[in-house]
């Protein structure tokens, strides 16, 4: 898994951006237990013409070790925390003495509602994410309270709901109604924050693949994500991520749950269209 | 006493007589260490899985110290040879008392 062949896209890019420091995305297939084939890699979507060619989940820009712990349910610590959101799946709560199972049948039943999440809700006339879906099932059906937003909670249910979902690929909708957040979010996505002026761009679409310090870039792809991450032992969500991005720059950061990250989790979603689905996964 | 403390285990249904298979074992645990403080600036009490052990058919198979330093949910994995169809036994001892155990039956075929 050292220094393979470069994508053409990878190739290409280095007329923009030097590539010095060798170290792409590799060439390693994942197979999760022996069973769902995963697209990894996957020729980017109209939308980002000009951007990218190809899109590469951040499975490929980590070590053999962390990589081989996503192969086996039993090998991938994420699964504890499925494990405790499918007990909170079966249990009743809230006024309403209702679980989510007695709407929803078993969370198989789920498999391919996080591949369109994000997803424009008419009756709310907002784009939500898949949190604000299930907190919204929570206060109007069950009569429970909502959870915070990237707490413990909520972000073990998102790994249940991605890891039934897991092989499906991502199809977020961009246009419609979403089109203006959409908007939002690629802006966002573009602008350069705090003190060090960096956008996500400057990372995830010119550099990864390189080294920032010790850190391998990836291209910032949320296909994966819920992410168990090893350096704090828990699972991760999207939003703490792009705070953590964020506040990398020296800036002050939005809040998870904020209307702007919720734009930009739709369009950073959107560029990993064609991707599986493939959370809870395992990240360094 | 730990919360949401569950173990878990992965051994073959089957294995041939005199073959050696993997075990996986994991137990969701905090693994508390004692050296930490919390933001009031008082220790957090040790509370640690501390022995683990697998039996097969009554021998001991792996026999297992466990120190603070060992990090939340721990996983181990071993070989073990199987002469006969049995049941493997494994069991956690926890700091406080408790005592967790998992058993799992293995045919040889």
């Amino acid at each position: 898994m050292l220094f393979r062949t470069m994508t053409v896209a990878a190739a290409m890019l280095a007329l923009t951006a030097p590539m010095s420091a060798a170290g792409g995305a590799d060439d390693d297939v994942l197979v999760i237990n022996e069973d769902i084939e995963i697209t990894t890699k996957a020729a980017a979507s109209p939308l980002l013409d000009g951007h990218l060619d190809e899109v590469i989940s951040g499975w490929h820009f980590r070590d053999d070790d962390t990589q081989a712990m996503e192969m086996d349910d039993f090998d991938n610590p994420g699964m504890i925390f499925v494990d405790q959101a499918i007990e909170v799946w079966n249990t009743a709560e809230g006024s309403e003495g209702k679980s989510c199972a007695d709407c929803h049948g078993a969370p198989e039943e789920m498999a391919g509602v996080r591949a369109v999440y994000p997803k424009w809700n008419e009756d709310a006339g907002e784009v939500r994410t898949m949190q604000m879906q299930i907190n919204s099932c929570r206060t109007e059906r069950m009569g429970a309270e909502a959870w915070k937003y990237d707490a413990a909670p909520a972000i073990n249910m998102e790994a249940l709901l991605a890891s039934v979902s897991r092989g499906m690929p991502v199809n977020v909708a961009t246009d419609g109604p979403a089109a203006e957040t959409w908007e939002k979010g690629k802006e966002m996505y573009y602008t350069r924050y705090g003190l060090l002026e960096l956008s996500c761009a400057n990372c995830h679409e010119q550099n990864y693949g390189n080294y920032i310090r010790a850190d391998h870039l990836s291209q910032g792809q949320i296909n994966a994500f819920p992410a168990y991450r090893l350096k704090n032992a828990k699972l991760n969500g999207v939003h703490d991520r792009f705070k953590g991005c964020i506040r990398d720059t020296r800036a002050e950061t939005f809040s998870p749950g904020s209307p702007e990250f919720v734009a930009l989790e739709l369009y950073v979603a959107s560029r990993g269209n064609g991707l599986d689905v493939e959370g809870p996964s395992v990240r360094n | 006493m730990a919360d949401g403390v569950k173990p878990r285990v992965k051994v073959p249904s089957k294995a041939a007589a005199g073959e050696a298979i993997t075990i996986k074992t994991l137990i969701s645990h905090p693994m508390e260490s004692g050296q930490r403080k919390d933001s009031s600036g008082n220790v957090i009490p040790r509370s640690i899985i501390n022995r683990f052990t697998c039996e097969f058919n009554g021998e001991s198979v792996i026999d297992i110290t466990m120190e603070p330093a060992i990090s939340t949910n721990p996983y181990f994995e071993f070989e073990a040879t199987v002469p006969e169809a049995g049941e493997f036994k494994f069991t956690w001892y926890d700091d406080d008392g408790s005592v967790y155990k998992d058993s799992k039956k293995i045919e040889i075929g």
